[in-house]
């Protein structure tokens, strides 16, 4: 039966977190359509119908899609759940969010935060911070997954599938979206990004966090992140947190800077390909993990690194 | 209003697990056991609402081994009303935990459900969404800031963009984020006094439930560790690396 993939978008925008979500969907060897739910998110199904290995994009374009909310995409899910054998989403806030509530309407378990597909029902997933990891049979009639997107590389582009309209399903309106406060930032998203700056505790202050972490994070064309210990004491925003309850990424390059290395943060980004460490502590725990460590102070080292890496490419 | 309040025994989040070496799982003995970091954050909010006079009453449930009465007990400690322990040896899942969690909050008439979003065992992120979806109630996950005005509540949401607001009606179900707020410690008095508050105990089977799991775990194993590299003494090292070794900039 037909795998069912829940496009990650913002209306606007495809999530390339999608295009790597897809790999996984694709792996489960039957054909794969995408759904995009939003509002006037048209593009964002064209964008979808181009990945490699769609067979066809269901687009439910209605107002009552566009703030993300689960009881309305779940209840659109339901309605097409009858003609799919699993339901994916990549692990995003949305997927993680929408996903167990279908789940148990069709009174399946989930299987979360896949980050390999072992075959049709056999999944590996990270567990305790990522410090095991469990394979699972799944034995029920359908599969609801979310996948880590950082674990897959993203479907190739090429294709141009047919994008076909669905008619809305109910809405429950149990939940209202009063404000939505996304940040708007003008460096790579993090989840996305080839390289990522991160700070922790050390910065002592919002200001100098932006101070010292902006212009590296420009002269890189990097992302920034930020320990929990970061975005508790206000230094960073929660959307920039990275670790088992935040986001996982795997760059090329992860800087930790002034990080000593919780495991909840290490959760978030040992996948990275490249570790760099710079910590005034010689005994931190990051060290153990990293490539490359620099002890030090990070307020004389970041802007010697900024300058070291010439102007911003 | 009544809250209902769900709690897990876990690992203590300190302690570094281990892989059992035939791969039949983690090594559970002689592991400091705890509550779930994020279920206490929901206890806290529970408890402070009902010192704000908002909620007349604070349940809290646990779904587990017998052991988990130490949580519940903790969770008394912390200002809860009474406590209510479905005994289940062997593996949960979010799904049966959040059957025998539909079946309680129709019993208790609960308003409100607070749950962490997740536990730091399983780390699956579940059972609030799946409680909710099974009461026909709407969900706020991830929330950092929860107020109460009314048959409504309005929560503040950290998501992947940022931050949402969105009010529910109520009865709802809200799972919590880091950031609610910072759990109290329960003083030695508090603690005393859990020891007489009501703990009810009960099993999945006389709510008509069946808790076998769904999944099965074929075998656990230890990920792939990472080596420690090489220190660099000055950033000019560090570029020449990342540059000519590594390659990666």
């Amino acid at each position: 039966m037909t795998t069912l993939l829940l496009a990650e978008h913002d209306n606007t925008t495809l999530d390339p977190q999608t295009a790597q979500a897809l790999t996984a969907a694709l792996a489960l060897g039957q054909p794969v359509h995408v759904l995009v739910a939003g509002t006037g998110c048209g593009g964002a199904a064209t964008a979808a119908a181009g990945f490699a290995g769609v067979e066809r994009v269901l687009l439910a374009d209605e107002a009552r899609y566009g703030a993300g909310l689960a009881e309305p995409l779940a209840s659109l899910l339901i309605d097409l759940a009858a003609g799919y054998g699993a339901i994916v989403a990549a692990a995003t806030s949305t997927g993680k969010d929408v996903l167990p509530r279908v789940a148990a309407l069709l009174d399946v378990m989930q299987v979360s935060d896949v980050i390999a597909v072992e075959g049709p029902e056999t999944f590996r997933r990270p567990i305790y911070a990522g410090n095991a990891v469990e394979i699972v049979r799944s034995g029920d009639a359908k599969l609801v997954m979310t996948v880590r997107a950082s674990a897959f590389a993203a479907a190739p582009a090429g294709n141009a599938a047919e994008i076909v309209a669905v008619a809305a399903a109910g809405d429950p309106g149990l939940v209202r979206l009063i404000e939505d406060r996304s940040v708007a930032s003008d460096r790579p998203e993090l989840t996305a990004a080839r390289i990522v700056v991160s700070g922790g505790r050390a910065f002592g202050s919002k200001a100098q966090f932006d101070a010292l972490l902006m212009p590296l994070a420009v002269a890189l064309n990097a992302a920034i992140g930020a320990s929990r210990a970061a975005v508790d004491a206000g230094y960073a925003a929660n959307d920039l947190q990275v670790g088992q309850t935040g986001k996982i990424v795997a760059p090329d390059l992860y800087i930790a800077c002034g990080i000593s290395g919780a495991i909840q943060h290490l959760a978030g980004m040992k996948d990275a390909k490249v570790i760099v460490a710079i910590n005034s502590d010689p005994s931190a725990p990051i060290f153990q993990l990293a490539n490359y460590g620099l002890v030090g102070d990070i307020f004389t080292l970041l802007p010697e690194l900024t300058a070291a890496l010439g102007p911003a490419r | 209003m009544k809250i209902l309040v769900a709690v897990k025994r876990v690992v203590d989040a300190n302690f570094r697990i281990r892989v059992k070496r035939d791969g039949s799982g983690v090594e559970l003995d002689n592991v400091k056991m705890a509550m779930n970091p994020f279920d206490e954050i929901a206890v806290e909010q529970a408890v402070r609402f009902k010192e704000a006079g908002v909620a007349s009453e604070v349940v809290a449930v646990s779904v587990g081994p017998a052991k988990a009465e130490d949580t519940l007990r903790q969770a008394l400690a912390l200002g809860v009303d009474r406590a209510i322990l479905v005994q289940h040896e062997g593996r949960t899942e979010p799904l049966g935990v959040a059957k025998v969690l539909r079946a309680l909050a129709e019993r208790e008439a609960a308003d409100l459900v607070l749950l962490g979003k997740q536990a730091i065992d399983d780390d699956a992120n579940q059972t609030g969404q799946m409680l909710a979806a099974l009461m026909g109630r709407g969900q706020a996950t991830f929330a950092s800031g929860i107020e109460i005005a009314g048959e409504t509540v309005r929560v503040t949401r950290e998501v992947d963009g940022g931050l949402r607001v969105v009010d529910l009606t109520l009865p709802a179900v809200v799972t919590v984020d880091l950031r609610l707020n910072t759990p109290r410690f329960a003083a030695l008095p508090a603690i005393m006094k859990a020891r007489s508050k009501p703990l009810a105990k009960l099993t999945a089977a006389e709510l008509g439930l069946d808790l076998s799991p769904r999944l099965t775990v074929l075998r656990t194993e230890e990920p792939p560790q990472r080596q420690a590299g090489v220190m660099v003494a000055t950033v000019t090292e560090l570029v020449d690396k990342l540059r000519h070794e590594a390659k990666v900039i």
